[in-house]
């Protein structure tokens, strides 16, 4: 058997490679820095761009002019970084400009401890910046999944034409790992599709059954308009409430209707059980190790680990709740994922821990809480 | 050439604003260089300014407050041979500061045109970074706190290479604006206007008292001689160019059968400088040729060279589930603070557990078994101590073998470097013996 042995930031460039990933640009962040390093040993000498802005606004600009005129990017910080993202990210939602943002999140508030890993940005990658429109949030568990989540991540920025997150951890990018990356199911790299030659182009022009518009770059034979305002089909601003009316009705329908075709997650049910634990992130490690201690104890109890945080995938949700008589959630915050769970649950208890102080949450504890 | 103006967007300014005299200035000077409009991408922010893209048939993308000449050097990045050009207010250049100065820096080939009215017209009439101190604005006596920048003076600072300044009345400036964008790097020209709507209602000024004032100014006309240098993208395209691929991950075959039965956690306490955490890689590497699970993370001061340095590492027979050490099987204790920084795991230590330590070291109460190392005896200076100790713990055979290190070795170094790790091998087998 053979295996490699890196970290999950290495793991995320890699992916982004394997992905198309054809231009990256970041700035300097503990404990997101080695992507950015990994990315300039690997892209230029595949003949792609590898780019430190002058800060994180600039960094992320680069992404949406060099995406609109057709190349593949991504960009990698952390929780301080992706609050000066704010105003660009949700330009990438309103714009559909396809991006991946990955966010090594580290503990905070605030600048925090840059070697400490939580999962504290679960809702403000969601929620934080204006319109509150939905965007596509992954979260690995480990260097394998951060390698397969990154090439995911790509390929539904082209698909849905948005900007995706990877919820990576300190603790996830900056351990290193045994893998063997050849067995990891990868899914075939997409290739933007453009507007067929021949046909008049509006930038933002749905046909009838779909929901996305189909893309042109920026330099083409064909005038592309982007714009960060309110706008219709043509691309221009517009103030016409009923054409902003469907036109963000869109936006938010495009993802949450399609949640379902990108729902990652490991479910481990036992029938019998009357637990479900719920956990997401590096957490899911010390999960595995607690519901195996409590199956050696002779309990029952299942187990989901979910990757695809937002949208909500609802459907999938209820439909794993509805056969829980109780279920309990795990994170490294103080609180935010279930906040989702707890909206979707019948009438069963929802039992929450969360610990926010650097430490990694230890499968002793998560047996305590369960109390089996 | 035929204009590249939108027919079915005319502009929309305020009357007498100068915004729209440089829309019909650009508009010739993008005929006078004979570009179509699928060869132009007009990039623009907020404010007034941020209209010109849509009175164009050219490529367009309008983004955010002073955050332009981002996406312009994106987009100019992926496409060079695109022809970039950048619409600006005053807002949007103090705003944008940063990437103002960056991109006078950088060089990309990239104009920007700065559409300088002294003041923020569409939020009504605040000061902005050109403001003079004496003009009366809707930010009350706050611009008389503040003189006002000359852009032209900090572009040249800056280094951009191409800096020109000019009246929008100006009868050049639709061939001087050619000139900006044909050059090959980044120009900037500081067009001053009057603001009907906002800045002149309180301002009882001409454009020929703005032009006088604009005379007392250095003048700014073009090639600034000793900023000329590489453009940024061409320069960019050959650097990369010889940069060496660094080929696949290597992987780790597995040869060996492990001495480990289930798990087990290792803790390397040492010092910067005591190859802390090439060691807790090496053994990882070590771990992995007997087709073990391996996870390793270092804790280190953000500062280097000097401090603790933590290497944790976990080996398993199957895959590695919670990656934190509650109670280590194994420290390998090489420094004090090393030692300091992971104090209360030595009581947690059974008598089936294992350290191996530096025979001058103060190590905490515990009840676990102890090999203490004289490395000074044994001639094994401070950055091989902990290479040293892999070799006191494979001699053990409890958590690697001598075969599984001497492999974790030869994946870690090559050449001279592995011949020196295998010599320090031989020579810490003397502590073993006497141990």
């Amino acid at each position: 058997m053979i295996r490699n042995f890196i970290d999950g930031n290495e793991a995320i460039a890699r992916g982004a490679v394997l992905a198309g990933c054809q231009l990256f640009a970041g700035y300097p962040i503990t404990p997101a820095t080695t992507i950015y390093q990994q990315m300039l040993r690997l892209l230029p000498a595949k003949g792609g761009i590898c780019l430190q802005g002058e800060d994180e606004i600039a960094s992320i600009g680069f992404c949406l002019g060099a995406s609109m005129a057709g190349l593949k990017t991504m960009t990698a910080t952390s929780g301080p970084g992706i609050s000066l993202y704010s105003e660009q990210i949700s330009f990438a939602i309103g714009g559909e400009i396809p991006l991946v943002i990955v966010d090594v999140q580290r503990l905070g508030p605030s600048t925090g401890s840059a070697t400490k890993g939580a999962d504290g940005d679960i809702q403000f990658m969601r929620w934080g910046c204006s319109g509150g429109l939905p965007v596509i949030v992954l979260a690995p568990v480990d260097v394998g999944d951060c390698f397969t989540l990154t090439m995911h991540a790509f390929n539904l920025a082209e698909k849905y034409r948005c900007p995706v997150f990877i919820a990576s951890n300190k603790e996830i990018g900056m351990t290193c790992e045994s893998i063997d990356l050849d067995s990891l199911a990868t899914p075939e790299p997409l290739t933007r599709e453009y507007c067929p030659s021949g046909q008049s182009y509006l930038p933002f022009k749905v046909e009838s059954a779909a929901m996305v518009p189909s893309f042109l770059p920026i330099g083409g034979n064909r005038l592309v308009r982007q714009t960060s305002s309110t706008h219709g089909p043509e691309g221009y601003i517009t103030a016409d409430t009923e054409i902003i009316g469907v036109a963000i009705d869109r936006l938010e329908k495009k993802l949450v209707t399609a949640v379902d075709n990108f729902t990652f997650f490991e479910l481990d049910s036992d029938p019998r059980a009357e637990t479900l634990l719920i956990v997401y992130g590096v957490t899911a490690r010390a999960a595995k190790t607690a519901v195996e201690q409590i199956r050696n104890g002779g309990k029952e109890i299942s187990l989901l680990i979910l990757k695809t945080l937002y949208p909500v995938p609802e459907d999938f949700l209820k439909r794993c709740l509805s056969k829980a008589k109780r279920v309990v959630v795990v994170e490294m915050n103080l609180g935010q994922y279930v906040r989702e769970i707890e909206r979707l649950v019948d009438e069963q208890p929802v039992i929450h821990y969360g610990r926010m102080d650097g430490e990694l949450i230890c499968p002793e504890t998560i047996r305590e809480v369960i109390g089996l | 050439m035929t204009t590249l103006l939108n027919r079915e967007r005319p502009p929309v300014f305020c009357p007498g604003c100068s915004h729209e005299k440089i829309v019909r200035v650009l508009d010739n000077a993008l005929q006078q260089l004979g570009l179509s409009g699928e060869q132009v991408v007009i990039v623009t922010d907020i404010g007034c300014a941020g209209l010109f893209d849509t009175f164009f048939n050219t490529h367009a993308f309008h983004g955010l407050h002073g955050r332009a000449l981002t996406y312009a050097t994106g987009l100019k990045m992926a496409d060079p041979e695109l022809t970039v050009i950048t619409i600006m207010g005053d807002g949007g250049l103090g705003i944008g500061g940063a990437h103002f100065l960056s991109s006078c820096r950088r060089n990309l080939d990239i104009n920007l045109l700065i559409l300088n009215n002294f003041n923020y017209g569409m939020t009504g009439g605040q000061c902005s970074v050109t403001t003079p101190v004496e003009a009366a604005t809707s930010s009350g006596f706050l611009n008389q706190l503040e003189p006002p920048l000359d852009i032209c003076r900090i572009g040249v600072a800056a280094g951009a290479p191409w800096v020109g300044r000019a009246m929008a009345t100006d009868g050049e400036l639709s061939a001087q604006i050619a000139e900006a964008v044909f050059y090959q790097g980044f120009s900037m020209i500081d067009i001053w206007g009057v603001c009907p709507g906002r800045y002149s209602k309180r301002n009882k000024i001409s454009l020929k008292q703005i032009e006088k004032e604009m005379s007392l100014l250095p003048a700014a006309s073009g090639i600034v001689p000793a900023n000329e240098r590489q453009e940024f993208g061409s320069h960019y395209r050959s650097l990369a160019a010889q940069v060496q691929h660094p080929g696949s991950v290597s992987g780790i075959n597995s040869i060996f059968s492990p001495p480990v039965r289930d798990r087990c956690n290792i803790l390397l306490l040492g010092t910067a400088g005591q190859r802390i955490n090439t060691a807790g890689e090496i053994l990882c590497l070590s771990a992995m040729s007997a087709g073990m699970h391996v996870t390793q993370k270092n804790d280190y001061p953000i500062t280097v060279l000097r401090g603790h340095s933590v290497s944790e590492v976990i080996f398993s027979r199957s895959p590695v589930g919670y990656t934190g050490i509650k109670k280590p099987h194994i420290v390998i204790a090489l420094s004090a603070e090393g030692v300091a920084r992971r104090k209360n795991v030595f009581s947690l230590l059974d008598t089936d557990s294992l350290i191996i330590a530096a025979d001058n070291l103060e190590i905490p109460e515990n009840n676990a078994r102890t090999i203490k190392i004289d490395f000074k005896a044994l001639g094994i200076s401070t950055p091989d101590r902990a290479l040293a100790s892999l070799k006191v713990l494979a001699g053990e055979g409890y958590a690697i073998t001598e075969e599984m290190l001497y492999a974790g070795l030869a994946n870690r170094f090559t050449g001279k470097q592995l011949n020196e790790a295998r010599s320090l091998i031989c020579k810490a087998g003397q502590a073993e013996k006497r141990s």
